[in-house]
């Protein structure tokens, strides 16, 4: 079975919502992979759409670059609406 | 190995479901960056950096779950082709295929951590890792389909819960799952009992016996006493377990004792009487050499467990390899066409 590859599951819950991991798999190809995971993670109606993606394909960020990736967010602090000062008595702003 | 690692992550070994990076997951002991972590009662994700003793303690927590899981199949699946109704059979089946499901959940977490999933099984299938004991007892009537959906079932949420909390990430989200589920089958094995106990008085007697047999084991499934448990401190320390071992035993008993007055079934305990001194069932003492005797492999069901299991791979073998064998078909026919 280790042969098999690792597929990840993503399961969209109702309309209107985005598909989200809901887990992983193994699975000969795609087609087995979709019925392992509508068996394995929409036994209860979780879900109206099911992605599989073989998890050698996902592309990630590292945890050792955690700081350099995401540092430069850190220190825009203006980006939030909550950085500007709006006098007293203004609405709707 | 070379540092090839991107800004965007690369290519590399998959570990279950977090990807690329490092060779294999950094070993270490423990490292401000973990002990931090743990401080503030964060979650550890599968690349992050963790001691090596964090890492194969919980590989062999979450292996043996698995196996207990599927193991847990068997005693239940024993019943289906003579549940009493299509009702009864119906249900038992999804709980059956749910047991199927948390296995699969629980070796996708194992994975996670840099385990190989035939590695798992494999040591399973040679008794190098362990099920719950439980398993190991036979299902001699339809009301221990109850027994075990009630006792077992009931001690199994009481020990999962607190996992939903748990410092591995993987692991807390497959436990999340996990007992979301439980609680259906908690409360079917309970609806079995309180039919046939208020039913005839065979039904009645039947349910009393199969309480009378599984009200010990599953005390039982919370492992050995506080004093006697060498490995809790550690998995406390790490987050892994979140209350000792009698903490949740009691639990369970106080949870239960009342459940059984509903049931109009006994406890087979004359020592279980509420203590207003402690606010807790004060009960009798667990006869721990029976699970020592169980866990070394001499309970009731020990060999015919694994040798259905093992027949049961290996007999699905053609099916894996049919599998295979159709998948690298069809992937050599679309190289062609392409």
């Amino acid at each position: 079975m280790s042969d098999w590859p690792l597929w990840e599951v993503f399961v969209r819950s109702r309309r209107g919502l985005s598909h989200v991991h809901s887990g992983s798999l193994h699975a000969p190809d795609a087609e087995m992979a979709l019925r392992n995971a509508r068996d394995l993670y929409t036994r209860r109606q979780e879900g109206v759409s099911i992605w599989v993606i073989r998890s050698s394909d996902i592309e990630a960020s590292t945890p050792d670059e955690r700081d350099s990736f995401f540092d430069p967010a850190a220190d825009k602090i203006y980006r939030h609406p909550t950085f500007y000062d709006v006098p007293e008595g203004v609405e709707h702003l | 190995m070379p540092e090839t690692v991107t800004t965007a992550g690369s290519v590399g070994v998959v570990y279950g479901n977090d990807f690329g990076g490092p060779e294999r997951p950094r070993e270490m002991g423990e490292t401000d960056g973990f002990n931090d972590l743990l401080e503030a009662d964060g979650r550890v994700e599968p690349r992050d950096e963790m001691p090596e003793g964090y890492r194969k303690t919980l590989i062999r927590q979450i292996a043996q779950h698995a196996h207990s899981e599927i193991i847990g199949m068997q005693p239940e699946g024993n019943w289906i082709s003579r549940a009493p109704s299509l009702r009864r059979k119906a249900i038992l089946m999804a709980k059956v295929q749910d047991e199927a499901g948390h296995g699969l959940y629980l070796y996708a977490a194992a994975e996670t951590l840099g385990a190989d999933r035939a590695d798992l099984l494999d040591q399973l299938h040679s008794g190098r890792q362990k099920y719950s004991s439980i398993f190991n007892y036979p299902t001699l009537t339809w009301a221990d389909v109850g027994a075990i959906g009630w006792l077992v079932d009931g001690a199994a949420i009481v020990n999962q819960v607190p996992l939903c909390r748990c410092s591995y990430g993987p692991y807390a989200r497959a436990m999340v799952r996990v007992c979301k589920e439980e609680s259906f089958h908690q409360r079917q094995g309970f609806e079995i009992l309180h039919t046939l106990s208020h039913g005839t008085a065979d039904q009645k007697r039947m349910a009393q016996d199969a309480v009378n047999r599984y009200w010990w084991p599953s005390l039982m499934m919370f492992g050995p006493p506080d004093d006697d448990s060498p490995n809790s401190a550690q998995s406390m320390a790490w987050g892994i377990k979140r209350f000792s071992n009698d903490d949740l035993r009691q639990r369970f008993v106080d949870m239960t004792v009342p459940q059984s007055v509903a049931l109009g079934l006994t406890l087979p305990d004359p020592e279980i009487a509420w203590s207003e001194e402690r606010g807790h069932y004060d009960f009798g003492e667990v006869d721990f050499t029976e699970l020592f005797e169980v866990i070394k492999g001499n309970g009731p069901c020990n060999a015919q467990r694994m040798t259905h299991r093992v027949g049961a791979h290996e007999d699905g073998a053609w099916v894996r390899e049919a599998a295979s064998a159709y998948a690298a078909k069809q992937a050599a026919r679309s190289e062609g066409a392409a």
